[in-house]
């Protein structure tokens, strides 16, 4: 690890502590603690970001952008502090260089929708992954259904990593963009972001990367990436729903068309013509998520306040301590196992059916994701329906480890 | 919340959905229907023979699913054959109170006893669309539809 927390001028990282932000977590359910394992679905939020929407919505609100009276003048503060927030903890250049959005199904959208569908041609061809999550696969089918895209798609080994060799083989001649997660809401494998976007770069294709799990559990600097487009949401990063934001090299913004239309986004609107505001403002028509953006930025600070390389110790403590358990168990199967992977453990249990399983763990208070996790096209590439899902945060313990373990035998038992 | 647990995975459940009755293609079909959970990806696919007088001389069904929508299909199979089309829509009426807790007085008592594995899906809203799938497929079925049947 890197110099102590203390050096840096942070909190040392101790999940006990930071457990008690939660307030959620010490309820109950069916009479049981909380072990909460489904944060890659979504994260529960500190009260520090509670408090801070509610402190900012009690103080200081109005609309953004619009008004000259005092708390608009406010609130626009507030609203382009939190874009600042964004823009330092992606480390992009130019705070007119993140878009807020509604999320990041929205963000991906907006770049399908305002910078590719422009430049695609019958035949062209977008380059996916298998384990993409729906969100970055149906914005590009909307291409090829509209403008007869092509989408390639690249597999991954066995163990869930990623072959970039295989990625690279991929981007040819007719490759107009790449398409690619961060870190898999499945498989947990994170893609090694820099030598895709330098490859792709050599052969003139721009990059995108969903960054919805990448974003929370990886420090992210877009600049030394020198990534095109990233995209990542609020809600699992400890903040509110309803809030992401699109980071996008200056050059692409302004070359991309509006995306939906509205106040706020135009420069000038006569009877006859039309013209739109610079980047960002472009594309955040109508009235934005105000309070979530300040939220989000809250919920920035307050991983910030924490040194991110040992809350990333903890969660692989948890990932390892859990993966340990469920592979020793001979009727359970791992899918995933990626070097360097993050905190998401999906498995597969013999003789039971995911849903079932997770309907016992939900009975011992256990909460994990059962299902295709949005991801179909991977769960074809595993021959599965469907898989469980255990997912890691920073503030789980190993005790929430033990009520799954537990809690799997106990399913066994019932179902076996 | 053990005794909800073993009240929705009895025996009885446990035992259709490893060993399904009338699993399988039918040959000479003359209806089929095709049922899909978006939420988990579960798929079932029904195949009716019905014959001149609107009876299932027989059914048979495939797909993959929990224990609660294979168990599902495999009791509904079990007891529709022999059935005319009106008693066969008559029972699946009452089969989807029973599931949602609701009052299933439409069910003769016979049927009542045989769907009562199926009660303890009612504690469980969150599966309810499972226990349902193969109903609604097999009335897609019957409608002549092969169009995915819709889970609630």
């Amino acid at each position: 690890m890197n110099a102590p927390a203390s050096l840096k001028g942070l909190t040392d990282f101790d999940p006990l502590t930071a457990r008690r932000d939660f307030q959620i977590l010490s309820r109950e359910v069916y009479g049981k603690p909380l072990a909460y394992l489904d944060s890659a679905a979504s994260a529960q939020k500190p009260r520090q970001v509670l408090d801070a929407m509610r402190a900012f919505a009690t103080g200081e609100y109005a609309n953004v952008h619009r008004g000259v009276h005092f708390l608009s003048a406010a609130s626009t503060e507030r609203y382009e502090q939190a874009r600042e927030t964004v823009r330092r903890f992606l480390n992009a250049g130019e705070p007119s260089e993140i878009v807020f959005t509604k999320g990041g199904t929205e963000a991906i959208n907006l770049v399908a929708s305002s910078y590719l569908a422009r430049k695609i041609e019958q035949g062209d061809e977008i380059v996916l992954t298998v384990m993409e999550h729906h969100s970055n696969i149906v914005p590009w089918h909307f291409l090829r259904e509209r403008a007869g895209a092509v989408l390639t798609w690249v597999d991954v080994r066995d163990d869930g990593s990623l072959d970039v060799e295989a990625l690279d083989a991929a981007i040819g001649a007719k490759t107009k963009f790449v398409a690619v997660s961060h870190m898999s809401n499945v498989l947990g494998t994170v893609t090694p972001l820099k030598e895709i976007v330098a490859r792709a770069h050599k052969k003139g294709v721009p990059v995108l990367a969903d960054g919805c799990q990448g974003a929370v559990h990886l420090s992210i600097d877009v600049r030394e990436l020198d990534i095109d487009f990233y995209a990542f949401t609020g809600h699992k990063l400890y903040g509110p729903t309803g809030i992401g934001a699109l980071y996008a090299k200056r050059a692409h913004l302004k070359a991309m068309r509006p995306f939906n239309g509205g106040g706020e986004m135009i420069g000038e609107v006569t009877r006859e013509r039309i013209t739109y505001a610079e980047p960002p403002a472009r594309f955040e028509a109508g009235t934005p998520p105000i309070i979530e953006a300040v939220g989000l930025a809250a919920a920035i600070d307050y991983l910030g306040g924490f040194d991110r390389a040992q809350i990333a110790v903890h969660e692989h403590d948890l990932l390892d301590y859990a993966a340990k358990q469920v592979k020793s168990l001979n009727w359970c199967r791992i899918i995933g196992e990626a070097n360097g992977k993050g905190a998401i453990l999906s498995f597969e249990a013999e003789g039971m059916h995911a849903h079932d399983l997770a309907t016992i763990l939900d009975r011992e208070g256990v909460a994990v994701r059962a299902g295709h996790h949005c991801a179909q096209v991977l769960m074809e590439r595993f021959h599965v329906a469907s898989t469980a899902r255990a997912s890691f945060a920073l503030y789980n313990t190993r005790a929430d480890v033990d009520q799954f373990v537990a809690a799997l035998h106990k399913a066994r038992k019932i179902l076996g | 919340m053990y005794d909800s647990l073993r009240e929705l995975y009895q025996d009885v459940i446990l035992d259709h959905s490893k060993h399904p009755r009338h699993f399988g293609a039918l040959e000479g079909a003359t209806h089929t229907g095709e049922g899909h959970n978006p939420l988990c990806g579960d798929r079932v696919k029904i195949y009716l023979m019905i014959d001149r007088n609107d009876r299932i001389a027989d059914i048979k069904f495939q797909g993959r699913g929990c224990a609660i929508s294979q168990a599902s299909a495999s009791l509904m199979t079990d007891m529709i054959v022999g059935r005319t089309i009106d008693e066969v829509e008559k029972l699946m009426g009452g089969f989807l109170h029973l599931v949602k807790g609701e009052d299933a007085g439409q069910l003769g008592a016979d049927d009542r006893e045989r769907l009562d594995v199926m009660a303890g899906v009612s504690a469980f809203p969150m599966r309810v669309k499972c226990a349902t799938l193969a109903w609604h497929t097999m009335q897609s079925a019957l409608e002549g539809g092969t169009t995915a049947a819709k889970t609630e």
